[in-house]
């Protein structure tokens, strides 16, 4: 396939047809930008949807509860629905295989202090697995484990930004500080990416907290992950069951969304897979349309050029140029000059994206617009095989042009 | 080396299709120098393209260096067209992109030859038709004479068995018409069959024998005086 006298061939003809060949180049090299360029763009929005929802685990389901809206069986409106310990372990018995993490948690505002510093935070009593519900990011020491729950330890997680304001630039780790009148041991400082209001929170042992703060098996919330084998459907399924079967369980009307309700974390991801699908439906077909376009350029191109350069492949041929080697010649031509054109674009589209980088973050919503290897690597299959395709036609029907008439082209 | 028996073409146009070629017998033997004579419209541009394999015949009998001539594809007659013969235009129909040196080797190039040994061969060919300075000039640059000269060396550089001229001199200055013709008698004289068509007398007066074409049959064919002086050496 390699042959350096075609190669020779065919630079000769780019290089003293410069016009053209920059003409047909530039057609495909656009092309190609503007593809680059939407594709980056819409990538930078779907980013955007995913970091949004980077605060919690994207399986997480938040088990809440208020007061009754409905009347049932008897039982009035407005009645307050407690959840307790009891609950907790009948959904994890029920459901066990269903569930990959699962905690429950308690609020509570205390102010904290240490030394002379002293101020007003969230205070949440958590189980161990809340860690990954939350996405916690354990920056120093580490987070709460089952060890502190048998034995309800008194011991703290702080936010980073508690660490900031009582501590400064001073050590925390293995402090005391005083909640609420009592000692707690901080052993260990987090982060989180949710932002600065979920690093100025604190957790302690929910055990602790019941035996301390009341004495009872109260819980305020249940947070679960799914199993991450579920797939969307089959997790949201598994939310209503849970909604239904804890109705049940707390005698609560089975469509009162007020007194309990199960926020599923694979319902929105569901709504953001679907709009982001059509978004990529939008820009496959507005991006093919953009190729189509330009590739019919560079065939128009490629007609024209081989009309003007009929007369020559009439010489060619009477000197002995076989009908293929002329097809070959104009097809690798345009290939050549499809690929170099097209690369030259999208090194330009993937330029340009890097420079608009997070520039766009705030405003519109466009997070890191970058292209996959995945799309670079489609696209340039697709400009090689356009090429073929827009140099191959037209130079199969100029090769069978009978040479006299070439020859009488002019 | 030419044979032709009975040979019949016609054009379509229209509905309707013109009868160039009506019955052409012809006999051309290795080493002659033939011209065909006749005015616009009898048949001679024809009769050209079918020997020269650029078109093909409707009825008859066209014979090639022994080799009947049937079913012709284009790879075929491209082929024989590399190894048989070496065509000279009216229009010099040089590639205006290369330089007169690649004008003539690129026949070469579609024979295989590597490109050292065919630049060299070419080299070779300007030198003997008067124009190895002007080797690297483009057509452009060339005056008519100079380019005609430099389409018969593209046209001998393959060492054909039949040069075709088609009208050589037609966009000439009659001085450099006997030069373009000189150069045909010198390689006539080396032993090439020389087919030249022409509607000038004094050019076909310089070859060996002449036939003349009208309304597509052949009405004459006669040996010139010039052929007793050279024919038998």
């Amino acid at each position: 396939m390699f042959d350096i006298d075609r190669w020779r061939e065919i630079f000769q003809s780019i290089n003293k047809n410069r016009l053209r060949s920059v003409l047909s180049g530039f057609t495909v090299a656009f092309a190609i930008l503007l593809f680059t360029l939407l594709f980056g763009i819409v990538s930078g929005l779907s980013n955007s949807f995913k970091s949004a929802f980077a605060d919690d685990a994207q399986n997480a389901m938040f088990v809440r509860v208020w007061q009754t809206s409905k009347p049932y069986k008897g039982l009035q409106t407005g009645r307050t629905i407690q959840l307790k310990n009891d609950d907790f372990n009948y959904v994890k018995d029920e459901y066990e295989s269903k569930i990959q993490y699962q905690s429950a948690r308690i609020y509570k505002n205390f102010t904290l202090k240490y030394k002379n510093e002293a101020n007003s935070y969230s205070v949440r009593a958590v189980h161990p697995d809340h860690q990954f519900l939350e996405k916690t990011i354990i920056d120093e020491g580490r987070y709460l484990n089952e060890k502190d729950l048998q034995e309800k330890s008194k011991v703290i997680v702080i936010g980073r930004l508690i660490k900031a304001d009582l501590f400064g630039e001073k050590p925390a780790l293995g402090k005391r500080i005083n909640m609420n009148g009592s000692s707690y041991l901080v052993i260990g400082i987090f982060s989180d990416e949710g932002g600065d209001n979920e690093e100025r929170l604190a957790y302690i042992p929910i055990t602790t907290a019941q035996m301390i703060y009341g004495n009872n098996d109260y819980i305020s919330q249940i947070n679960l992950g799914y199993n991450p084998n579920l797939n969307l459907d089959q997790a949201i399924s598994f939310g209503k069951q849970l909604e239904r079967d804890l109705r049940f369980k707390l005698n609560i009307h089975p469509d009162d969304q007020s007194a309990l309700s199960v926020r599923n974390m694979a319902e929105a991801n569901k709504n953001v897979g679907s709009f982001m699908a059509i978004l990529y439906a939008i820009v496959i077909l507005v991006g093919s349309g953009t190729l189509i376009a330009g590739i019919i350029g560079i065939s128009n191109i490629m007609i024209f050029v081989i009309k003007e350069r009929t007369k020559e492949f009439g010489i060619r041929k009477a000197l002995g140029a076989q009908p293929l080697s002329i097809v070959w010649m104009v097809v690798q031509e345009s290939v050549f000059i499809t690929t170099i054109a097209g690369y030259l674009g999208l090194s330009l589209g993937t330029y340009l994206l890097s420079l608009i980088g997070d520039s766009l973050e705030k405003d519109y919503f466009i997070k890191d617009p970058s292209v996959s290897t995945g799309i670079v690597v489609g696209a340039t299959i697709v400009l090689i095989v356009s090429g073929l395709i827009a140099g191959y036609i037209p130079a199969k029907r100029a090769a069978n042009i009978k040479p006299i008439e070439a020859l009488r082209a002019d | 080396m030419i044979r032709i028996e009975k040979l019949h073409k016609s054009y379509p146009i229209g509905k309707e299709s013109i009868h160039v070629l009506k019955g052409i017998d012809l006999h051309i033997k290795e080493g002659e120098f033939v011209s065909i004579m006749g005015s616009s419209g009898s048949g001679k541009s024809t009769l050209l393209n079918i020997v020269g394999l650029l078109d093909i015949h409707d009825e008859g009998n066209y014979y090639l260096n022994g080799e009947l001539i049937k079913d012709m594809n284009e790879k075929k007659a491209a082929i024989l067209r590399n190894k048989f013969l070496g065509f000279v235009f009216q229009s010099f129909n040089l590639i205006s992109y290369k330089t007169a040196l690649e004008n003539v080797a690129l026949p070469l190039y579609y024979k295989g030859v590597n490109r050292k040994e065919r630049l060299e061969i070419a080299m070779e060919y300007l030198e003997k038709v008067g124009l190895k300075e002007w080797a690297h000039h483009l057509p452009n640059e060339l005056s008519g004479g100079q380019k005609q000269r430099v389409a018969i060396a593209r046209a001998l550089v393959t060492k054909p068995k039949v040069v075709l001229a088609d009208e050589p001199t037609g966009a000439l200055d009659s001085t450099t018409t006997d030069s373009v013709m000189d150069l045909l008698k010198d390689i006539n004289n080396e032993g090439m069959t020389v087919f030249v068509i022409t509607h000038e007398e004094e050019v076909a007066a310089q070859t060996k024998r002449i036939v003349r074409l009208k309304d597509g049959v052949i009405v004459s064919d006669e040996l010139t005086k010039n052929t007793n002086s050279v024919s038998h050496v």
